[in-house]
């Protein structure tokens, strides 16, 4: 099958009227890609640490239970954290959603194949870890139904959304890690924590 | 005279630090402090399948308001080295309880390469490294190790020495 969405409308989606959801995002396109949607406080990019997105992701669902976390990463990038699916499997927070925009590339470094362009299946193997709801989305009209699941289903779920490999224009969050996760904090939690 | 039960004083030290989550790869210096975690239910014990998910853990957990301590052996130093990298660049708080192999009357040569380079590679990447060699000394250098974490987003290592764990044979460990 040939990928027909394109990443940036994909994320635009998954991120619209995002209210109080918590976005952790893995390096590189991804990052672009909410940045592209919106830069917000409540977004933290990974800018390096490739691979451990989703374990980012985990600590913040277990340190606040109410609230919704969704992970946006590449396929490349969770291909380097793979071990993270067992442990969040095992886990099983309820509020914790992992979107993976698959494009079959290693995108910042010259787009050559990653594992996914030769057949390796994210979703099964989140299902294999103990995931309930994972799966593949190609088309548009599946893309709805994945995005309610992400943002309000109950987790851990995973969603390998296949989209056309292109080079798009970058657009940067803020790059220093200190002020992205100060700034992400005192959203959440109150610039009281600043000296708790 | 009974051993000093020192996994218990530490437990004690990261509860009134106000750790609420442990990650941890085992160790068998570490089981009955894992054991401790586990049945405490004012804390969450995370089983981690390799180290450096610990370090992404740690932080998304800070980001979201929550203490939390990583428990490892030196061979698991080694995984994380480049995600360490983000809790330099982000001043993430970072509580590392390393027991050491390969140190002190090591028996496993495959040991030692990794157990030497532990303070050297933590030192490299940032981390401030405490050394412990008296079971009497963990909890309180946990506990000031937990307040330069949290309090001076510091990453800090505690290196439990082998003197303090005493594994002496490939048979003991398997009798533990």
């Amino acid at each position: 099958m040939k990928a027909t969405l394109h990443r940036r409308e994909v994320v635009r989606t998954l991120l619209a009227e995002r209210g109080e959801l918590l976005v952790v995002s893995g390096l590189g396109s991804t990052s672009w890609d909410c940045t592209a949607a919106g830069d917000s406080p409540l977004t933290f990019p990974l800018w390096g640490a490739m691979g451990v997105a989703a374990m980012t992701g985990l600590g913040l669902a277990l340190a606040q239970p109410r609230r919704r976390v969704l992970v946006i990463t590449g396929d490349g990038e969770m291909l380097m954290g793979l071990t993270s699916l067992a442990t969040i499997g095992v886990q099983r927070p309820r509020n914790l959603a992992l979107a993976v925009i698959d494009n079959e590339r290693y995108g910042e470094t010259g787009m050559q194949a990653t594992h996914t362009a030769h057949g390796v299946d994210l979703a099964a193997i989140a299902r294999g870890c103990g995931f309930d709801a994972a799966q593949v989305v190609w088309r548009e009209s599946g893309l709805k139904a994945a995005c309610r699941r992400l943002r309000a289903g109950a987790g851990p779920v995973l969603v390998q959304i296949k989209v056309v490999p292109e080079k798009l224009p970058l657009a940067l969050p803020p790059r220093e890690g200190a002020l992205l996760k100060a700034r992400f904090r005192r959203a959440l939690l109150g610039a009281a924590m600043d000296s708790a | 005279m009974a051993a000093l039960d020192w996994p218990q004083q530490v437990h004690r030290a990261l509860k009134e630090a106000g750790v609420r989550l442990v990650a941890y790869v085992p160790d068998a210096g570490h089981k009955r402090l894992i054991e401790l975690c586990h049945a405490d239910a004012a804390m969450r014990a995370v089983t981690l399948a390799t180290e450096e998910e610990g370090i992404g853990l740690a932080a998304g957990a800070w980001l979201g308001g929550a203490r939390s301590a990583l428990l490892m052996q030196s061979s698991g130093v080694g995984n994380c080295i480049n995600a360490l990298g983000m809790v330099r660049e982000c001043r993430f708080p970072l509580v590392m309880l390393v027991t050491l192999r390969g140190e002190f009357g090591e028996f496993n040569p495959w040991q030692v390469p990794m157990g030497q380079a532990t303070p050297a590679v933590l030192e490299a990447m940032g981390v401030v490294v405490q050394k412990v060699a008296a079971a009497n000394e963990v909890a309180p250098t946990l506990a000031a190790a937990a307040r330069l974490a949290f309090d001076s987003y510091a990453a800090v290592a505690i290196l439990v020495s082998q003197r303090v764990i005493g594994i002496k044979s490939f048979h003991e460990q398997a009798a533990q």
